[in-house]
């Protein structure tokens, strides 16, 4: 008989991540639609407020962060949907990986097809609003810092309701509650680098939210499956 | 069934209790596998085969009794269960948009399985032309195949099989019994849930629910 071979814990983790990359590349629409979403709602605004600049300074860091919010909520309902539907999330319950471990790495997909995309072209965007360098920085900085924790956080709510019908409502019911501090500190952030007053705070306190995010949430989402699919 | 007591249990459950909402699917069921047993959970559409099923993998929470496998209890030792464990269900558990050898090596690096033995599975399978089709062309027979191409490559010793010889034609339907009893045979445990006959060998163990 052959012998047999024990997948290690970051085998199936690393496994999970590039099982998802590739399902995303294999459908680009579902890659870009957020993406088109954020650039669409955040290049409209100075098209309809008019080019005074001292307005589109003001408005800028929250108009960009608001986007950004709702073009993560918008990808977040199908994180775990196809796997419940074709079987896999059973796969998945049932392997002898964690499953803390395996939400963990789908979240991270996630945010690798839908959050960091966003940070990219995000400098765009703050061309449009005529943000000054430094600014830049500084948005793309608390960007990344709050889409990864918008992707934890969101995983949990879409682990809660896949089972559901029309969980979408329902799901930025529960993680809307949950995003305001990185809403409230990333918008604000951002406003006050362009004031060039002192950020770090605001960038300690995202990276604070962010590392319990990744502390907390793969264990909640991975318990909530197991609830979802029963 | 007393000379197999003085084996060691594999797979037991007693007193097992399941509600679907308000409604009680089974009540006090017991049963007991040690090395090369199957057991055939038979019954109408909605008796409550697949909760049953679901309940011995672990998905489903039972409202009394209990399940132990190596008489360790299946939902404290969770891991140590599904290590040795593998599910083949209605949904095949793959996905569409990758082919078959992308599916089969995600599987191979989820749980342990037997290195080196893909060709001689996909062979046995008839599936050795069908590797870079992506899943989505390819039948609901040849699904369930590659579904079994995942039992096949798994170390696990029981097998949990939801009505298995669905979509499968006359040749399929043959082949799954033998490789059940393949399994069986090699000191594997099998438990089957099918609405249709399936006659293994006679020490096949049956619970009829209704």
């Amino acid at each position: 008989m052959t012998s047999s071979s024990d997948p290690s814990l970051w085998e199936g983790f690393a496994a999970v991540i590039k099982r998802d990359l590739l399902l995303a590349f294999r459908r680009p629409g579902d890659i870009l639609n957020p993406l088109f979403f954020f650039a669409m709602v955040s290049t409209l605004f100075p098209l309809a407020m008019g080019p005074d600049p001292e307005q589109l300074m003001a408005i800028g860091p929250g108009v960009v962060w608001v986007a950004a919010l709702l073009s993560g909520l918008l990808s977040l309902n199908s994180l775990f949907l196809s796997d419940l539907e074709d079987g896999s999330l059973d796969q998945l319950i049932l392997s002898p990986q964690p499953l803390p471990m395996l939400t963990f790495g789908k979240t991270i997909a996630h945010w690798l097809v839908s959050g960091f995309p966003l940070v990219i072209i995000s400098p765009l965007i703050a061309i449009t609003y005529q943000m000054p360098v430094q600014t830049i920085g500084v948005m793309v900085v608390t960007l990344t810092l709050g889409t990864i924790s918008l992707s934890l956080l969101g995983s949990v709510g879409a682990a809660l309701t896949v089972g559901l019908n029309r969980g979408n409502a329902l799901l930025s019911l529960l993680v809307l509650p949950l995003a305001m501090p990185v809403l409230i500190f990333g918008a604000r952030t951002v406003s006050l680098a362009a004031t060039n007053d002192a950020v770090a705070a605001g960038i300690y306190f995202l990276a604070a939210y962010c590392m319990l995010s990744v502390s907390f949430a793969p264990f909640a989402a991975a318990a909530a499956l197991k609830i979802s699919n029963e | 069934m007393v000379g197999a007591k003085t084996l060691t249990e594999l797979l037991s459950a007693e007193g097992l209790t399941v509600f679907r909402g308000e409604r009680c699917l089974f009540h006090g069921l017991s049963f007991a596998l040690t090395e090369g047993d199957s057991l055939l959970v038979q019954g109408q559409n909605g008796c409550g085969k697949t909760s049953l099923l679901r309940a011995i993998a672990g998905l489903l929470d039972l409202e009394e009794g209990n399940i132990r496998w190596k008489g360790k209890s299946i939902i404290k030792y969770r891991q140590d269960f599904h290590s040795e464990m593998v599910w083949f269900a209605h949904r095949v558990g793959f996905k569409n948009d990758l082919n078959l050898l992308e599916n089969l090596s995600f599987e191979t690096a989820l749980r342990s399985t037997f290195a080196g033995r893909l060709d001689e599975v996909l062979d046995r399978l008839g599936l050795t032309a069908l590797i870079e089709l992506p899943l989505r062309v390819l039948s609901a027979g040849q699904q369930r195949r590659v579904a079994l191409a995942r039992m096949l490559l798994s170390s696990a010793r029981l097998w949990l099989m939801d009505e298995p010889l669905t979509n499968l034609d006359a040749a399929g339907q043959v082949l799954v019994v033998e490789i059940i009893l393949d399994h069986v045979r090699r000191g594997g445990v099998c438990v089957l849930a099918s609405h249709q006959p399936i006659e293994l060998d006679a020490a096949m163990q049956r619970i009829e629910l209704l």
